[in-house]
């Protein structure tokens, strides 16, 4: 990774600019041009560096959301997942080494909106849920501090 | 540890009915309901975070295409977002790197048991440090759970994962009850928040 990437990761986790140009602006920041900052971010994005860029946005402000996990035996677990992935309000899915070995954000508009996909998720997945909605942040959301090799 | 039962599944739905709605959940979900929240999405801020939640595009206005998808001016759209913005409903706009190509390949859920009078304070002191990118207090569910702190910690291999959680057990000291590490062994769906296009959340 070059310099120019480095600092685009290190230096946008977040305050990128919401005007017209905002590449633009990044440029002159970083003493770069225009040119440069895309290109750099489209490599970044081609080679898989970067999950996206763009707004992330506050489950709990933009509706409703809950982490959900369910105990399912090894031999299901792929089966059950795509189950559970068939929902579009489950938006992050990882398999963990654990007795609740499926762990799933689920988010809804609302909240009954939410207990009704949780109910729907139960019933064509076939195990219960389990769900473990954030009770407090603990943790001020600034990005991931990258260090380097 | 975990004094789960590993050899009885209660959860497997042939043997508690679960196929049969009104069945209580073992988890008792409405116990946990959220706060109700008052920034309410228009109708146009809906297709909006829709527009972009996969991404701004790479190119020289990126807002204005935006924009043109849904049928509102550059303005308006940049508008918008900084509102939202100012609401707190978009916490950042962000270059938003993928941990694992760029050299965390390690992960683990590290979950806590911690005494309830001590959480508020030791959760801020966890959700501090540098290597935790998510510190959440969630609701037990005895029998089956009783971890009410969940920190993610992450590192470039298990072994630093592991180095790491000590340090959050020295710090949680006696009020720690009990603890474990849950690492992903693979991830079957991931993107960010999603609206789905209609009001359905079944896709």
């Amino acid at each position: 990774m070059n310099q120019l990437e480095q600092q685009l990761i290190d230096e946008y986790q977040k305050g990128l600019p919401v005007c017209s140009r905002p590449y633009l602006e990044m440029a002159n920041r970083l003493g770069a041009s225009e040119g440069d900052v895309v290109s750099a971010l489209s490599r970044l994005k081609q080679d898989g560096m970067l999950s996206r860029i763009g707004p992330v946005f506050n489950h709990k402000k933009a509706g409703a959301s809950t982490l959900a996990a369910m105990a399912v035996p090894e031999d299901e677990l792929a089966a059950v997942a795509e189950r559970v992935n068939a929902f579009a309000g489950v938006n992050h899915n990882y398999a963990r080494e654990h007795k609740f070995n499926l762990w799933f954000v689920v988010t809804a508009p609302d909240q009954d909106q939410l207990q009704t996909a949780l109910k729907e998720i139960e019933l064509s997945g076939g195990y219960k849920v389990m769900s473990l909605p954030m009770v407090k942040s603990h943790f001020i959301d600034l990005g991931f501090k990258v260090k380097w090799q | 540890m975990s004094d789960l039962n590993l050899h009885s599944n209660p959860f497997k739905s042939n043997d508690t009915d679960s196929f049969n709605p009104k069945t209580k959940s073992p988890f008792s979900m409405k116990e946990v309901s959220q706060p109700k929240t008052n920034f309410v999405l228009t109708e146009m801020d809906r297709a909006l975070v829709i527009a972009t939640q996969e991404g701004l595009p790479v190119s020289e206005r990126p807002y204005h295409i935006i924009g043109e998808e849904i049928g509102i001016s550059e303005d308006e759209v940049i508008s918008r977002l900084e509102k939202m913005l100012e609401h707190g409903v978009i916490r950042r706009i962000a270059v938003i790197p993928n941990h694992y190509r760029i050299g965390f390949k390690a992960n683990g859920m590290t979950v806590w048991n911690v005494k309830d009078k001590d959480i508020k304070r030791l959760g801020r002191q966890i959700g501090e440090l540098p290597y935790v990118s998510h510190c959440y207090q969630r609701p037990r569910h005895e029998p089956y759970w009783s971890y009410n702190l969940f920190a993610m910690v992450h590192g470039t291999e298990r072994a630093q994962v592991e180095e790491r959680a000590k340090k959050l057990k020295a710090i949680l000291g006696d009020a720690c009850l009990g603890h474990e590490i849950l690492y992903s062994s693979k991830i079957l769906k991931k993107t960010g928040m999603r609206l789905s296009k209609k009001e359905s959340v079944k896709s």
